[in-house]
């Protein structure tokens, strides 16, 4: 064990010194100076990000069932679910169905902290990720979105994008 | 151009001698307060330029130009804070000390065989002792800030200054030798066939080592190691006696530059061929090249560790600035 760590120890023993990585050093900066910097300057011009990007999480109201799945598994509690029960009527006759409505659903992005659990847990597709993520506000109250704000966002979700060649095609139990 | 040259610009467009005297001072003064702030902003851009960054981009519109002015205002609003266990009167004082020597220094700078303010017989000795003042004030500053770590900085660049005031002097000296003369004009003429960076190419570089071990920048900046001891002597200040010292900082680059072109890279002669571009714009172009090296320095090496640097210069800079005086000295009798 011994003999090994001494050899490990001769053959990184560096040679005598030449000055010849002080003037390499200086080629890395020059290279650098005389490249195209790679910042972008943010407000005037909108990062490039990918389709898929986890800025902040949208609610499609139509498919939520209210099943207070995310809510429960939230880590933070951070989700509010109000809802009712509503009886249907059916026009045909037979027995009365009854269907939750939902009342209110509302993420305290104060709280929040986009482990994307909820969107994982949901099983309607109900919530998304979107990549938008300019949602700053001076009040830290007003970082409670209400479900209309979370449906406008999920119109900012992206397509996926285009499968890769020879890729077995997704789709669940139909496919 | 050779019968007036000695004679400065001034002295024959204004006879009052006290006039003469005033427009000196405010001609150094103002440029003192202006190159500065040229070498300052070029660290920005080209530091982030190095580390692919874009630096300063708003201030004043157009890539940021305006953002060391910018800083200059915020300084001067700031609140001075003195700290309660602090000596008052040596804190106030030591920004002074600090910058005055490096506004002193360029009176003897030459832009041209007629643009100077002064042309003294003993020149160079004139800055070597001038730019080794400061360091007075960085121990004022130290010791009265009541600050451990100031303390330390200020030792540490104290300690920095004996080791690096050798070389850099030895170096100057055999300049002094192969010139045969103190005065800064006097070195420049007699560049006049070749630049001396030619002729002690080492010494060059020993000089150029010792400026920057001098000036405190990075990869000699020890005594202010942020790391370490937070930003050294200049920890307790604030608003504008802050500003002075880092003023006295990039004065200094200004300085020491325009020392080493006057001293190796023949000042303001411009090379072979080309002495259609007139005298004083060779000289800013080479204290502009060489302020530029030592920014590439800070943005290529990590700092040195204190006892590497004593000994880089006890073992290393000093026997080879003192071996260089020896040839020169050899040279000079035998020729």
């Amino acid at each position: 064990m011994a003999s090994e760590e001494r050899d490990i120890v001769e053959t990184e023993r560096p040679g005598p010194p030449t000055g010849l990585g002080l003037v390499k050093g200086l080629g890395v900066t020059m290279k650098h100076l005389l490249r195209r910097s790679v910042t972008q300057q943010y407000p005037e011009v909108k990062p490039n990000l990918p389709p898929r990007s986890r800025g902040v999480i949208a609610l499609k109201q139509e498919n939520c069932t209210v099943c207070y799945k995310c809510a429960r598994e939230c880590p933070d509690w951070c989700i509010y679910i109000d809802a009712h029960k509503e009886t249907h009527e059916p026009a045909s006759g037979g027995r009365a169905r009854s269907v939750k409505v939902l009342d209110r659903f509302a993420i305290d992005y104060a709280l929040c902290m986009y482990c994307g659990i909820c969107v994982e847990v949901c099983p309607f597709d109900a919530l998304f990720w979107s990549p938008e993520f300019e949602y700053a506000v001076h009040d830290i109250q007003e970082l409670t979105h209400e479900k209309e704000k979370l449906e406008e966002w999920t119109y900012t979700v992206l397509p996926p994008p285009e499968l890769e060649e020879g890729a077995e095609p997704t789709g669940g139990e139909e496919g | 151009m050779i019968a007036q040259a000695g004679v400065s610009v001034i002295e024959r467009w204004i006879s009052n001698y006290w006039l003469v005297i005033v427009a000196k001072a405010a001609v150094v003064l103002v440029f003192f307060l202006v190159a500065p702030l040229l070498v300052g902003y070029m660290e920005h851009k080209v530091l982030a330029h190095m580390q692919a960054r874009l630096g300063p981009m708003y201030a004043g519109r157009f890539h940021g130009w305006a953002q060391l002015v910018a800083d200059g205002v915020k300084f001067v609003q700031k609140e001075d804070v003195i700290p309660a266990a602090a000596d008052p009167w040596v804190f106030s004082l030591a920004p002074g000390v600090v910058m005055i020597p490096y506004i002193v220094l360029f009176v003897v700078v030459p832009f041209s065989d007629q643009i100077f303010a002064l042309n003294l017989d003993v020149g160079i000795f004139f800055v070597l002792a001038m730019s080794s003042v400061s360091v007075i004030g960085v121990l004022m500053a130290g010791w009265s800030s009541a600050n451990k770590f100031s303390l330390m900085g200020a030792l540490r660049s104290a300690g920095q200054l004996m080791a690096y005031e050798l070389p850099l002097v030895l170096a100057a000296a055999s300049v002094v030798m192969q010139a045969g003369t103190l005065s800064m004009i006097g070195i420049v003429e007699a560049q006049e066939r070749y630049w001396f960076a030619l002729s002690q190419p080492i010494g060059f570089l020993i000089f150029l080592v010792a400026a920057v071990a001098e000036l405190s920048r990075p990869p000699f900046d020890m005594p202010i190691a942020d790391s370490e001891i937070i930003f050294g002597h200049i920890t307790e200040y604030t608003g504008l006696k802050f500003a002075f010292m880092l003023l006295a900082e990039y004065g200094g680059i200004v300085a020491f530059s325009a020392i080493a072109s006057v001293l190796y890279l023949g000042g303001y002669q411009a090379p072979p061929l080309l002495s259609a571009i007139p005298a004083p714009i060779w000289m800013a172009a080479k204290v502009g090249a060489l302020s530029f090296f030592i920014i590439w320095l800070r943005a290529t090496y990590p700092r040195l560790r204190e006892d590497q640097l004593q000994r880089f210069s006890w073992l290393l800079l000093i026997p080879l600035a003192l071996a260089q005086v020896l040839v020169v000295g050899i040279v000079k009798v035998a020729v």
